[in-house]
């Protein structure tokens, strides 16, 4: 690891105004994406700016079928919190699939999110949850947000506080993890709401997550996990790497759609 | 560089050391701590797994300076006046190792599963939650057999004491 600098935010604020300071730094939240990444100098920030101390970063609250849940906060204490569980099972199994004990006890919601790594499970959860993401200076739709492989719509300096989103009627994930990482090779995440269904695909899309319509249109017209049969997925759209080629992903997503909508009841 | 204080084992302790210090490295080589291993170092194998504020972590993956002002728990801290704690004395019981390199981290992981679980865990749970661990010699079969001997232990300790 090259040589950085540590700084601990007390607010956002001073978050906010540490990273202004420091033009080739980075916040730092639960790190287990940051961490590694500098470990094998692939990221190489001058200064850390440390989240974790911010009281006001952390937490779920859920206020009739509204849910917040601050950026701050674990993936552990996401599958963990039973008032979510009861108006949205699905984000708390998501949680509960990601990385091991150990890395949800770190990990966070807006790290994972912010970094959007193609095959991490929190984008296609936001995506499929039409979720909304809040940052320190605005509020931005997760279809706006997702905006390319490790890419998002986040300025320079700007930080996500905070996600929320209405629970739906009914929502599931599947994921086919890679067994070595625990990524997901591909999954896929349903919701079923009130104005119709949304399909989102992590893991699989060569520009990251992704939404189907196709999915979306068989589904909202009958939900069932044989909708998705009659369906196309395009594999020119789709990663290929050493664990899977194109083809095999097109299927997955198939395969993990069917998946996610059982999942889902 | 920075001075990092924080309690560990019940001890408080305060070191200078690079901001890009890995905990793991603190422990090892600032406090002499050599219980917890460094194994893969890309945060996989898990054998560098202690307990930051009462939660499992893997100390490869946290700099040292993150975890200032907590309280950590290593291997060295867990046996009580030298009697060992109920997991490690499941694991000498089961034979729940070989070589025993990824002992100290398969430990601290069940001590915390065990805590998060009380009473309710089973195989199926023990083996999904021990996804972060890695063990090389035993197939893990008498770990997974260790674990929920002493669960089922410390669930007979904690009813005797309500």
């Amino acid at each position: 690891m090259y040589a950085t600098s540590y700084h601990r935010a007390s607010s956002v604020e001073d978050a906010v105004k540490l990273r202004g300071e420091h033009e080739e730094g980075r916040y730092l939240s639960g790190g287990m994406t940051l961490i590694a990444t500098m470990k094998q100098r692939l990221a190489a920030p001058s200064d850390l700016i440390d989240l974790r101390h911010i009281p006001d970063l952390k937490g779920v609250s859920v206020d009739g079928r509204n849910v917040r849940i601050g950026a701050g906060t674990p993936h552990a204490d996401v599958a963990g919190s039973s008032m979510l569980r009861s108006v949205c099972p699905a984000i708390c199994a998501l949680a509960g699939m990601i990385g091991d004990p150990h890395v949800r006890h770190m990990g966070t919601i807006g790290g994972s999110i912010a970094n959007n790594d193609p095959a991490a499970d929190y984008p296609a959860a936001m995506l499929g949850l039409g979720a909304t993401i809040i940052t320190d200076r605005r509020w931005l739709a997760a279809d706006d947000f997702f905006t390319g492989m490790f890419e998002t719509a986040l300025e320079e300096g700007e930080m996500v506080t905070a996600v929320t989103f209405e629970a739906p009627e009914k929502a599931g994930y599947a994921k086919f993890a890679n067994p070595a990482s625990r990524y997901a090779l591909t999954g896929v995440f349903v919701a079923k709401r009130g104005d119709g269904v949304r399909v989102a695909v992590t893991g699989a899309g060569a520009d990251g997550v992704f939404r189907h319509a196709g999915m979306e249109a068989a589904l909202a017209e009958t939900w069932s996990p044989d909708s998705v049969a009659g369906t196309e997925v395009a594999p020119a759209d789709l990663l290929s790497d050493m664990h899977a080629s194109p083809d095999y992903r097109a299927n997955l997503v198939k395969v993990m759609a069917k998946r996610a909508v059982m999942a889902a009841g | 560089m920075a001075k990092v204080t924080l309690t560990v084992n019940g001890r408080r302790v305060s070191e200078d050391c690079d901001d890009r210090m890995l905990l793991v490295h603190f422990i090892r080589d600032k406090l002499g701590l050599t219980g917890t291993h460094v194994g893969c170092d890309t945060t996989q194998c898990g054998t560098c797994v202690v307990h930051m504020d009462g939660r499992s972590v893997k100390s490869c993956s946290v700099l040292a300076v993150q975890a200032a002002g907590s309280d950590v728990t290593t291997i060295e801290g867990l046996a009580a006046q030298g009697d060992l704690h109920p997991v490690q004395a499941a694991f000498k019981e089961h034979h729940g190792l070989q070589c025993g390199f990824c002992t100290p981290g398969m430990v601290m992981t069940a001590v915390d599963m065990i805590h998060r679980h009380g009473g309710q865990l089973d195989e199926a749970t023990v083996r999904h939650e021990l996804e972060g661990n890695i063990c090389r010699c035993t197939g893990y079969h008498n770990i997974v057999k260790a674990v929920l001997a002493a669960n089922a232990d410390m669930q007979a300790g904690r009813e005797a004491a309500e």
